[in-house]
């Protein structure tokens, strides 16, 4: 063996200088917790304040409040609407996604994204059209009509991304045992679509019960219409927060069936390699009556919107875009819009930081408050904000109110955003530039944050889109004097000056469209096209 | 002289225990492979050198610098020692000549001709230094990852099998270029590895992890022909492990007396035999044949150069299958009558 000279010599900062031992006290992670504590314990605010102030009230006083005929109807109502709308969007969603993955029908990209489409239209804004169309749209059938049309997307989107990542061998092994191609659906692929339909049901059920404009403008009674209605007309009355306890029992009893629905199973692939890419079904002569479902889709949740919003927009001619308030308003949610995205996000970084890079049981606790209040309506964290506010903190109606509340409605949003942003930047690339010499702190910034940042960018984004056509809880929660697009086309349509209301409309639906496009790419790119 | 010593080091991950009790020296300007299977703590040893874990007890120490005294360590950003982990965690959003320079003073006026001149040695064409590393096939990320861990002159380079997601054809090539770069480098290389036969031909030091525990280091001809157990002897490769009896400087077993280099005391001992010790010909022709040994051919397993045959030996009334290698040209059939001989000595392992 030739010795040879080396062509660098080896570093000698080492033996110069001794370097100073000390204990690791792990104080960034340290620190991580408690901010993520923090941040948990103020998303148990609205539930905390269900419990206390139902134990406020006393036993007596909140039965007679809760068990009364007009509780009873407002359950059944509510119920009622769940009942009629989830099982319509399950079946048009799961004929919609199959039409579009699995069939060779003509045009399906655009079919695809005109399904998604309908999500870019705040709900309120749905019922808004309806009316302006036929006026004397009330009741439970327009409620579910609606309904299904403003969110059916929930449903179409991960089901239309599970069909896509189905393996086909699947199915042809089905076949090969002798199954019919109906009894492959129903035997192999729908079981398979199980996790999807839950969790898209759950999402439209949640929706259901916190939505207030599209009901309250069809003049449909549903809880958080009677919540609003009695906050607005008794402010903090003991009946609106008895209400709301009804209504957070009722979300949490749809998130525990739908933990019972989706059952344990296990629908991933097993086995190694990529799927080879499906084969499509002919329709041969099915295929105009199969088009006509997503044309009636389109023409319903999209064509009616876009007829109601440029009747009025040239009813209101060009006057209704000068009015000063327009302006105004667009600044004022632009500048919420920007403000709940940053505070959200901050809010969502030490649980989305430690769930990616220390997961542990404490962390999926936290993890799962930060969730939860997610799926409670805006109607009952903006009471338990009002409450806070006015008996413990003098915030009430300042913005930093309007923002917490943002931040607990959008914090699933943020998280899941921030979550999958870290953890596309391995630990290792850390570890590469602190081995390089870079101070733990810097390496984070130049690498992980480098790379992270687009995700992060589009979690704040999808933030922004969510408070643009925020509506419950601004209304509840905002200054006197703030009119942002949702509650100035509120007040407005409110007035019956539905002309002078079009434009708002019209902007909000402009600043909803990247969301959607964005939510479509995802879940293109989730199944990996 | 050592350049590298780590002793009593212990780690525990709650109820696992990770590391437990290792004493490990590296010679300087020496090649280490740290060998184990999967679970064997040696990702955690090689984490603690760099800084990136804690110790519970134990010390490591660099060149008389003390890195880790239990639970004091130095930061990891100022120990000087180079890291290049398993699938070489480039920087994805920085070209080749950024990632490389990533670790170079940006106002070091050298720095240019330093990247150029890491390029040559990793053999690497100057004009893909513009390029981005998903633009890099495996085996050249890997390069661009150990010219970016040499650029800062480290005293001791880490290895976290950095071969083990390349192509088997590619692994072997890159292996070999990596060796020779740190080679002429003269850097001090610890390599950590599943792969037996990698750490077997990369390293002239090889100490094998078990379960927490450094069960065995020495040179890589060392541990194969003389390990101290039966699970190092049939990690490091495959191996016929026989009950005999000692007595005088030779083993009687399944296949004979064997002369043994070790003294034991007589009685029953484990011996270990590599299968290229055992040859095969064919029964009844030679010389010395009532006295030598016979089996049967069972099973043959071709493969190309070398065919592994299992031969059943019969002795006292017990039947011991027996692992031999053997070139495909002189193949016998199965169900054929064979004499085994055995070349070399037999080993004796610790029970």
């Amino acid at each position: 063996m030739s010795v040879q000279t080396p062509p660098f010599p080896a570093s000698r900062a080492l033996t110069t200088q001794p370097l100073p031992l000390r204990r690791d006290r792990q104080l960034g992670a340290k620190s991580l917790f408690g901010l993520a504590g923090l941040v948990s314990l103020v998303t148990l605010l609205p539930l905390g304040f269900i419990i206390w102030i139902t134990i406020q009230t006393g036993w007596e006083t909140a039965s007679s409040l809760i068990f009364r005929p007009r509780v009873a109807e407002l359950l059944l109502n509510t119920a009622l609407l769940e009942a009629l709308t989830l099982p319509a969007c399950i079946v048009l969603a799961v004929a919609l996604a199959w039409l579009t993955e699995r069939s060779d029908l003509p045009g399906a990209r655009l079919w695809s994204w005109l399904a998604v489409a309908p999500l870019a239209i705040p709900a309120f804004v749905h019922s808004y059209a309806w009316i302006g169309v036929a006026p004397g749209m009330h009741g439970l059938f327009a409620a579910m009509l609606v309904s299904v049309l403003a969110y059916l997307p929930f449903l179409y989107l991960p089901v239309s991304a599970q069909l896509r990542r189905l393996d086909p061998a699947l199915e042809d092994a089905a076949a090969s045992l002798g199954l019919a191609p109906w009894r492959v659906f129903l035997r192999v692929v729908l079981p398979q679509l199980r996790i999807a339909i839950c969790g898209g049901s759950l999402l439209i059920g949640l929706h259901l019960l916190a939505e207030y404009g599209l009901y309250a403008m069809i003049r449909f009674d549903t809880f958080t219409t009677a919540i609003v209605d009695q906050f607005q007309s008794s402010y903090n009355g003991p009946a609106a927060n008895m209400l709301a306890g009804v209504l957070v029992l009722s979300c949490l009893g749809l998130l525990a069936l739908e933990i019972v629905l989706r059952g344990e199973a296990r629908y991933a692939r097993l086995g190694s390699g990529a799927p080879r890419p499906v084969s499509l079904r002919k329709l041969r002569r099915a295929t105009l009556p199969a088009l006509l479902l997503p044309l009636a889709l389109a023409a319903l949740g999209l064509g009616i919107p876009s007829y109601a919003l440029a009747r009025w927009l040239a009813a209101g001619q060009g006057a209704v875009w000068q009015a000063p308030e327009l302006a105004s308003a667009f600044g004022e949610t632009l500048i919420y819009a920007v403000g709940g995205a940053v505070v959200t996000t901050l809010a969502a970084v030490p649980m989305a930081w430690l769930s990616v890079r220390a997961p542990g049981r404490l962390q999926r606790a936290l993890e799962g408050s930060h969730y939860y209040v997610g799926a409670l309506p805006g109607v009952v964290v903006a009471l338990a904000l009002v409450t806070v506010t006015v008996r413990i903190a003098p915030l009430y109606q300042s913005v930093a109110t309007v923002l917490i509340a943002y931040a607990l409605m959008f914090l699933p949003r943020a998280l899941v955003g921030l979550r999958s942003g870290i953890a596309q930047v391995p630990v290792e690339l850390e570890r590469a530039a602190v081995s390089l010499g870079r101070r733990p702190l810097l390496a984070i910034l130049s690498v992980t944050l480098r790379l992270a940042a687009p995700g992060v960018a589009a979690c704040m984004a999808l933030v922004a889109m969510g408070i643009t056509t925020e509506l419950t809880a601004t209304l509840m929660l905002a200054p006197n004097g703030t009119t942002t697009l949702a509650t100035q086309f509120w007040s407005l349509t409110s007035e019956l000056d539905y002309a002078a209301a079009a434009p708002y409309a019209a902007l909000m639906i402009v600043l909803s469209l990247p969301l959607t496009a964005l939510l479509h790419a995802q879940s293109r790119r989730a199944s990996g096209q | 002289m050592s350049l590298l010593d780590i002793s009593g080091l212990s780690k525990r991950y709650g109820q696992q225990t990770a590391l437990d009790n290792v004493d490990l020296a590296v010679p300087s300007r020496s090649r280490t492979a740290i060998v184990g299977p999967s679970g064997s703590g040696k990702t955690t040893l090689l984490r603690i050198i760099a800084g990136f874990e804690t110790p519970d007890s134990g010390r490591v120490a660099l060149d008389g610098q003390v890195l880790a005294d239990g639970p004091l360590i130095a930061p990891a950003h100022r120990r000087g020692i180079g890291y290049v982990p398993q699938d070489g965690a480039l920087f994805p959003h920085l070209s080749v000549a950024e990632n490389i320079g990533f670790g170079i003073e940006a106002g070091d006026a050298g720095r240019g001709a330093r990247i150029a001149e890491l390029m040559d040695m990793i053999e690497l064409d100057r004009s893909m230094l513009t390029r981005r590393p998903h633009e890099l096939s495996g085996g050249q990320q890997q390069r661009v990852a150990l010219a970016r861990a040499l650029a800062r002159r480290p005293a001791l380079m880490l290895l976290d099998e950095p071969f083990s997601a390349l192509d088997a054809g590619l692994r072997e090539a890159v292996r070999k270029s990596v060796a020779r770069v740190l080679q002429q480098a003269g850097i001090t290389t610890i390599l950590v590895t599943h792969d037996q036969a990698e750490a077997l031909s990369f390293a002239d030091q090889v100490a094998v992890l078990r379960q927490g525990r450094l069960a065995q280091a020495g040179t890589p001809h060392a541990l194969y022909w003389r390990p101290r157990d039966r699970d190092t002897a049939l990690f490091l490769g495959d191996a016929a492990v026989l009950e005999a009896e000692f007595r005088d400087g030779f083993v009687s077993c399944a296949l004979g007396r064997i002369p043994t280099e070790a003294d034991a005391r007589p009685g029953t001992v484990t011996i270990m035999l590599r299968p290229e010790q055992i040859r095969l010909s064919p029964a009844g022709i030679g010389q010395g044949e009532a006295a030598a040994c016979h089996g049967e051919v069972d099973e043959i397993e071709f493969g190309g150069s070398l065919c592994a045959i299992t031969v059943v030996v019969e002795a006292n009334g017990a039947r011991q299958r027996i692992l031999v290698h053997a070139s495909s040209l002189e193949l016998p059939a199965p169900g054929t009558r064979v004499r085994l001989d055995v070349v070399g000595k037999a080993h004796i392992l610790e029970r």
